[in-house]
């Protein structure tokens, strides 16, 4: 077990369900409730200094329960080291607190999982589509999304 | 109908329509617009370069602003966030213009039977002359040309009078 994940369990007993270190990889699947409160700890704690969010993605398990997963890949340029943090998130309520007052740059990325598969993200400054255009219809990384659907076709003036 | 001077061969005279000479005019300089967006690209660069030449027919003179453009060739994938963009482009070019669609995407969507590409330019735009082929040769191209300049000598219909295909 690694010190990140020996310090995450530390502080957050009751939050984390279950980590791993697979090849290397250190994992903890988190619940969302305090997830801010997760990030920041990771952000500004001594032996973590997790100061880059390199990405963040949804995950669709189509037929599980919870249905969603949101993944944050954090590195520390002090410290060198890698961690993931994922949230699962149920279909009815797909639903988590933004990120972006821990690392402003995640914006984006929670945009791309709001547009892609329309995960929440609760107090986000500006939670819109990002690269698909505001008539589209559904979040088509969804696995359930019909592959052959036809969109409507906009103006120039739209 | 020409006449020229029998005996001391100086120069006649030439009658004709005023449609039919500007329309002589207008089929040897064709500006294209080149919409190329995939990898039809690629074999426009062809047909215009040395080999193929296609200044041979007149359309040698690629315009890469709409207004100055009389054939607009889209040449590629257009999804349909970049449909309203092909449009726009299509409303700045000035009358008389022509749209030639290149390639299995453009006319059809071609193998991308999915929820981001459109399915054939045509449910945007009148098109006059398809192009088959995934890409198509510079002879499709060629061909696509002399066919636009078929239907500027002939007074042809274009495909504006017909479009939108019900």
């Amino acid at each position: 077990m690694s010190i990140v994940l020996d310090r995450l369990l530390e502080r957050f007993p009751a939050d984390i369900v279950s980590t791993h270190s697979n090849f290397g990889d250190d994992t903890a699947l988190v619940r969302r409730e305090r997830i801010v409160e997760i990030l920041t700890f990771l952000r500004d704690g001594p032996e973590m200094l997790f100061d880059f969010a390199m990405d963040l993605t949804g995950v669709d398990y189509l037929g599980e329960e919870p249905r969603f997963e949101v993944v944050y890949h954090l590195y520390s340029l002090e410290k060198k080291r890698r961690v993931r943090i994922k949230v699962r998130l149920h279909e009815d309520d797909p639903v988590i607190d933004t990120a972006v007052s821990v690392w402003p740059g995640i914006d984006w990325y929670e945009r791309e999982a709001w547009d892609m598969y329309g995960i929440v993200f609760r107090g986000h400054p500006n939670l819109k589509r990002i690269l698909l255009y505001e008539a589209f219809e559904g979040h088509p990384l969804r696995k359930d999304y019909p592959k052959a659907k036809r969109q409507p076709t906009i103006g120039p003036e739209e | 109908m020409a006449v020229t001077h029998p005996k001391d061969g100086a120069p006649g005279y030439a009658l004709t329509t005023l449609e039919s000479l500007v329309a002589w005019g207008r089929k040897y300089s064709l500006y294209p617009f080149t919409f190329a967006t995939a990898c039809c690209g690629i074999e426009v660069m062809g047909a215009f370069g040395t080999h193929y030449d296609l200044s041979r027919f007149g359309a040698e003179v690629v315009r890469f602003s709409p207004r100055q453009a009389d054939v607009l060739l889209v040449a590629g994938t257009i999804n349909y966030k970049m449909a309203p963009v092909l449009k726009r482009i299509y409303d700045q070019m000035l009358e008389p213009k022509w749209v030639i669609s290149m390639g299995a995407c453009a006319c059809s969507g071609g193998f991308y039977n999915n929820y981001t590409v459109l399915q054939g330019i045509d449910k945007i735009l009148p098109v006059d002359v398809y192009i088959p082929g995934c890409p198509p040769n510079p002879e499709g191209i060629i061909d696509a040309v002399v066919r636009i300049q078929k239907i500027i000598e002939t007074g042809a219909p274009r495909a504006v009078d017909r479009w939108p295909i019900k």
